[in-house]
């Protein structure tokens, strides 16, 4: 596919993050993409535009005119060109091109995988959340599903098909609806089939001081009599007990237990939207600085306080997980809108009572339901177009850490690796397929994404075996059909191959996942190599040994050349010799002549990208 | 026999046991002299075996009549034991204090362990100085094995076998130790094979606050030059540490007198700043409140992290110079027998692959660390839980197990052993049935007649089946220099030493026996197809193409 080249510029040095190193090349700027190709053959490194979070245009040096590239795939990119005029233009360009004002403008609307409209349509049908609720056993004699919300009416930020309560009509539910934020009124999101226990969700109650609505209590008594193992429904308020407080000022707030029979009502302290940009705006800028020290660094992880958001995400999580699986009760669970804090502690606790949701199939189900057809705002907390910056927020990727530091406690409960979740963040932020653009179902519909863009888990789907966890056991969910995570805080880590995927010098020189992943490939190909030979019939579909392996699965693969990757069985990434000079052990800068290796020192600074590979395809 | 006279109760029933993620159990306590053994009686399994060495401290609580012991150990262990009967109790108590505290190092438990296993090899003998010394002898002949500490008189915490430079004669050595921190005398390290650039490790040097100068000693040094080459001195101490030790007659070696060598200094903390560090971090691990802040200000309040990097840092500025700069090196601190070695052995690590293996990983411990003189008995005395004051105790050996398991997380498939073999170390080093870390020297060794009494802890490790269970199945001999990144993003806390205790093991293994069998299985499927490949092969060389039908 040809890009269009709007300009290049020549002997633009690109700087390396963390050491003193650099290396010069060709920038180019396309419709979607700023590409740098070095001046040693190499394999490019590309910036997708909508990958882009700020450009800055620092004060001119000696050596030139600087130009810092911020990315929502935590990369940081820093040029130096040496005109300004060039500098300025890039710059602006750049402005223009990162935020664009229509969805149809997106990269989703002009990319191209090559596909027909056939094998689009099936990729659009390969999640469907009907046979999902069938699966956990809904409708049933006390589940059913609802038309109400057929054409958007009762609550235009859910999907058409709801599941609510047998003995919930329609006057109760939109009487309910009509008393909570947004319209979102309590249904059903996942059925825990054993208990006969139901996780449902919803927005806060325009309660007020006093404000009480009869058909939003008789809701709740419906959720509560739908389970007949318990007597009570838990209520979960998610945010902080002062911020509910606050709401009530404004005509909202929270469930009075007075009001509700047969609730039980808590508080479970995740903070807002706006604390969790703060804190990793914090956490990002205290790891990008280049010389940290160790005690900088562990404050720094503690002062912006992102290790423990998490940990109250997962600890509301299992709070949610014990209800429903010990005590057999069912919980609603909400927030303030019900699309942030509610989709997480939702998910992430279906996650920790259903094996099938820590497949890979059946993480992207996940997600589908409990993010995308909820409603979660992806347009306005990714920012995907220019909007408020307010609205954006990491909550999405924030839950995907959740999920990554359950997948290091329980390295056998995951069907799916790191990769993959690193692969989703990429394309939410992407926007290069058109699962996650727009806020709710209403407006996906409206853009007619499923005729006019592709779906990223067909194209997941398709390279399923590059996320597989090699020590993904499936026995595990059935010895194990509920996670309990420990929350003792030292299981909370950082999570450097997602904040510094793009750091290479920051990664193990050796990856223990690549290496089981390529066994794993040449003992597949083994065995179909003595499957021909121990049947000589079949011999001359000998697979020659000397043929071309099949190119290296483009992975996430944290800081790794992509040309290490592609001719031996294994690839020693000891050093190349060059490696010290990328690492500033101190004292010793400028010290001696430096050698004759200095100039052609290793490829690639940066990893290729998804965004390059895919555009070339 | 005077152990008798230290037990009072040999033996309580009805003693419960609680650990950590496993089940309690209720069964007998016994007292022998070395060990505290619980049986359960119950077919031959769930017994405790604990020597009294690996104990650190106790703690004793009673409610009503029932009695409780926590025993701390050396290994970071922690285990309960209810014991019914206030008096048995108190002497089970007593005891434990006192066989875990036996001053008189032939009392310890290597003098009285024989060996249920075959020796094949006698670890005393595995790793001598002067087999080492055959291996340089190969690469060059510009060193040579010097005897001058045959009787430990010149340095008493030499071997008495060192590696000099050829040129410069015993008679300047002695010169060279006068002047010499408790006489460590420049001597070699590391060769680098590569390019003939060397390591060695001394103390600091004499010169006191009038400028002391020593002839010889800068003949020693410079005698390791090439010409027109410079090296580097590595003073491990902070310029202003290394200023301070001139007032108790110490010292650095001043461009003036030394104009060929660079010196670059270094903040590695001492050993009673590293003690506390490690008691902080272990009280900090074994936290069990669930604030997510109050975890991340104790391990950060302990430092043990920063000296983790600093080390780290040190070594691969050691190793830059000597591969990347081309230079000659000197490390020493102040004595030159804990931070120095920390430096000079991960160093090592970093430039020569022979010491990522299995034997010569352990050939380094012997040369760098027993060899060279860590006293071992002073620092491993005490460990995390102990309540008296440390006078000596520092965990400079689990530092450096600590780096290398760092350089071992960031290249998995770079040496041939596992996590475990540096656990296994860290925990012999503190508590063991064999006598190789018992002593502070190779003369205080040769005193106890450790070789001819105790058995080497090498003895038990190179057997088969030990060696088999040390090796790392990803293990991909790699010729390479590693670099180690020491970012602080980079360096993890070892959970296999300070969350063992802490964490399910069950996950773990299994992941890792999983492992173990998908490389197992392709090795499998690789040799069948081998072999089927070769057998057609001969086929085809003796019969002609057959004509299929």
């Amino acid at each position: 596919e040809e890009h269009e080249r709007y300009f290049n510029v020549e002997q633009v040095r690109l700087l390396d993050r963390f050491s003193s190193k650099s290396t010069s090349g060709t920038l180019y700027l396309t419709a979607t993409h700023l590409i740098f190709v070095e001046s040693s053959p190499s394999s490019p490194s590309s910036v997708l535009h909508h990958h882009i979070a700020s450009v800055e245009k620092l004060s001119l040096t000696t050596t030139g005119c600087p130009l810092v590239i911020q990315c929502r795939n935590f990369r940081v990119v820093h040029f130096v060109l040496q005109r300004e005029r060039d500098c300025h233009d890039i710059y602006s360009s750049l402005l223009r091109l990162l935020r664009p004002v229509a969805y149809e403008e997106l990269y989703a609307f002009s990319y191209n995988p090559k596909q027909n409209d056939q094998q689009r349509e099936e990729g659009w049908q390969l999640i469907d959340l009907g046979a999902e609720y069938e699966r956990m056993g809904v409708p049933c004699d006390q589940w059913q599903l609802t038309d109400v919300n057929r054409d958007f009416k009762v609550c235009e930020t859910y999907p058409r098909d709801l599941y609510v309560p047998i003995t919930a009509n329609k006057p109760i539910i939109v009487g309910s609806s009509k008393f909570r934020s947004k319209g979102r009124f309590p249904v059903l999101t996942y059925f825990y089939q054993e208990k006969k226990a139901a996780v449902c969700r919803c927005s806060q109650p325009l309660s007020g001081f006093s404000a009480r609505c009869l058909e939003d209590e008789s809701m709740l008594q419906a959720i509560s009599k739908a389970n007949h193992n318990s007597r009570f429904v838990y209520v979960m308020d998610t945010r902080p007990k002062l911020n509910a407080l606050a709401n009530r000022a404004a005509g909202k707030g929270y469930e009075n237990e007075d009001n509700y029979s047969n609730i039980r009502f808590q508080f479970v302290g995740i903070e807002n939207i706006h604390v969790m940009r703060a804190s990793l705006q914090k956490l990002l800028e205290v790891i990008g600085n280049r010389s940290l020290s160790m005690s900088d660094y562990l404050m720094g992880i503690e002062g912006c306080g992102w290790l423990r958001h998490v940990k109250a995400v997962v600890d509301a999580a299992i709070f949610l997980t014990k209800a429903v699986t010990v005590e057999g009760a069912s919980v609603l669970v909400h927030c303030s809108d019900g699309w942030d804090r509610t989709a997480q502690v939702c998910s992430l606790g279906a996650l920790l009572m259903d094996p099938y949701y820590r497949t890979i199939k059946g993480f992207m189900v996940l997600i589908e339901k409990d993010w995308i057809s909820f409603g979660h705002k992806f347009a306005d907390r990714c920012d995907q177009l220019d909007g408020d910056p307010k609205e954006v927020s990491p909550v999405f990727t924030q839950f995907l850490e959740c999920v990554w530091q359950l997948t290091e406690q329980f390295p056998q409960a995951f069907e799916f690796s790191e990769w993959f979740l690193l692969q989703i963040h990429e394309h939410v932020h992407s926007c290069q397929y058109g699962n996650f653009l727009g806020n709710n179902q209403r407006q996906r519909e409206e853009l007619q994404l499923r005729e006019k863009t592709h779906s990223l888990w067909a194209f997941l789907m398709e390279e399923q075996q590059n996320y597989q966890n090699p020590f993904y056991s499936s026995v595990y969910g059935k010895t194990h059909p509920v996670l309990e995570p420990s929350t003792l805080p030292y299981h909370f880590k950082f999570w450097r191959n997602m904040y510094h995927q793009f750091d290479r010098s920051m990664h193990p020189r050796q990856s223990i996942l690549k290496t089981i992943h390529t066994l794993k490939e040449t003992s597949l190909k083994s065995a179909q190599t003595l499957r021909a030979l121990e049947n000589p019939g079949a011999a001359a579909t000998l697979p020659d040994q000397r043929q071309p392996r099949p190119p290296a699965p483009q992975l996430p693969h944290p800081g790794e050349e992509a040309t290490e990757s592609t001719d031996t069985d294994r690839t020693v990434e000891g050093s190349s010799g060059t490696d010290s000079r990328k690492q500033s052990y101190g004292e010793l800068e400028g010290s001696y002549e430096d050698g004759d290796e200095m100039t052609k020192e290793e490829p690639a600074v940066v990893s290729l990208e998804f965004g390059m590979a895919r555009m070339t395809c | 026999m005077e152990f008798a006279e230290l037990i009072k109760t040999p033996r309580v029933d009805g003693v419960v046991l609680h650990r950590p993620f496993m089940p309690t159990v209720e069964g007998t306590l016994c007292l022998t002299g070395h060990h505290l053994i619980l049986s359960s009686r119950q077919d031959n399994t769930e017994e405790l075996w604990l020597l009294h060495s690996n104990i650190d401290s106790i703690e004793k609580r009673f409610l009503g009549s029932l009695g409780t012991i926590i025993v701390k150990c050396k290994d970071l262990r922690m285990i309960q034991l209810d014991i019914p009967g206030m008096e048995e109790c108190l002497n089970i108590g007593s005891s434990i204090e006192a066989l875990s505290t036996l001053d008189s190092v032939s009392l310890m438990y290597p003098y009285f362990y024989r060996p249920m296993f075959e020796v094949i090899e006698d670890g005393w003998n595995s790793f001598l100085p002067e087999d080492a010394f055959k291996d340089l002898e190969a690469m060059t002949d510009e060193w040579r094995l010097s005897e001058v500490n045959r009787d430990f008189r010149v340095c008493t915490t030499y071997p008495p076998l060192v590696a000099v430079p050829r040129d410069v004669d015993d008679d300047t050595l002695r010169k060279a130790a006068g002047f010499r921190h408790g006489g460590r005398f420049p001597v070699l390290s590391y060769y680098h094979k590569k390019n003939g650039m060397v390591m060695m490790r001394s103390g600091q040097p004499l010169t006191g606050t009038n400028g002391r100068r020593c002839k010889e000693d800068e003949r020693l040094i410079n005698a390791t030059l090439r010409p027109g080459k410079r090296g580097y001195v590595i003073d491990t101490r902070t310029i202003s540490v290394a200023q301070q030790a001139k007032a108790r007659g110490g010292g650095f070696e001043t461009e003036a007198n030394y104009p060929q060598w660079r010196r670059i200094h270094k903040a590695i903390e001492r050993s009673n700043v590293l003690q506390d560090s490690l008691v902080k971090l272990v009280e900090a691990c074994n936290d069990q409140s669930h604030s997510m802040d109050r975890w991340l200000s104790k391990l950060e309040a302990s430092n043990w992290q920063t000296h983790v990097k600093e080390i780290l840092t040190t070594a691969c500025l050691a190793a830059q110079c000597i591969d990347r700069e081309g230079a000659s090196v000197l490390v020493h601190g102040t004595e030159g027998t804990d931070s120095t070695l920390q430096v000079t052995s991960l160093a090592q690590i970093i430039l020569d692959p022979a010491c990522r293996t299995i034997q010569g990983f352990q050939g380094l411990v012997e040369r760098e660390w027993l060899q060279a003189g860590h006293p071992f008995a002073q620092r491993c005395s005490m460990s995390a839980y102990s309540n008296s004051k440390p006078r000596h105790e520092a965990p400079g050996f689990l530092l450096f197990l600590d780096c290398v398991w760092q350089v071992l997380r960031q290249f998995p498939c770079s040496f041939q052993f596992t996590e475990q073999l540096l656990v296994l170390l860290f925990e012999h080093a503190y508590a063991s049935q064999f006598g190789t870390f018992l002593g502070n020297s190779a003369a205080e060794r040769v005193r106890l007649s450790l070789p001819e009494k105790t058995v080497s802890l090498w003895s038990w490790v190179n057997r088969p089946q030990e060696i088999d269970h040390l090796s790392n199945p990803l293990y991909e001999p790699n010729s390479l220099v590693i670099w180690p990144s020491v970012a602080p993003q980079s360096l993890l806390l070892w959970e296999g030493v300070f969350l063992r205790w802490n964490r399910s093991p069950r996950c773990q293994e299994e992941a890792h026996e999983e492992m173990v069998h998908i490389i197992e299985y392709n090795k499998e499927l690789q040799n069948k197809v081998n072999s089927l490949r070769r057998q057609l092969a001969q086929l085809e060389t003796q019969e002609p193409p057959l004509q299929t039908p």
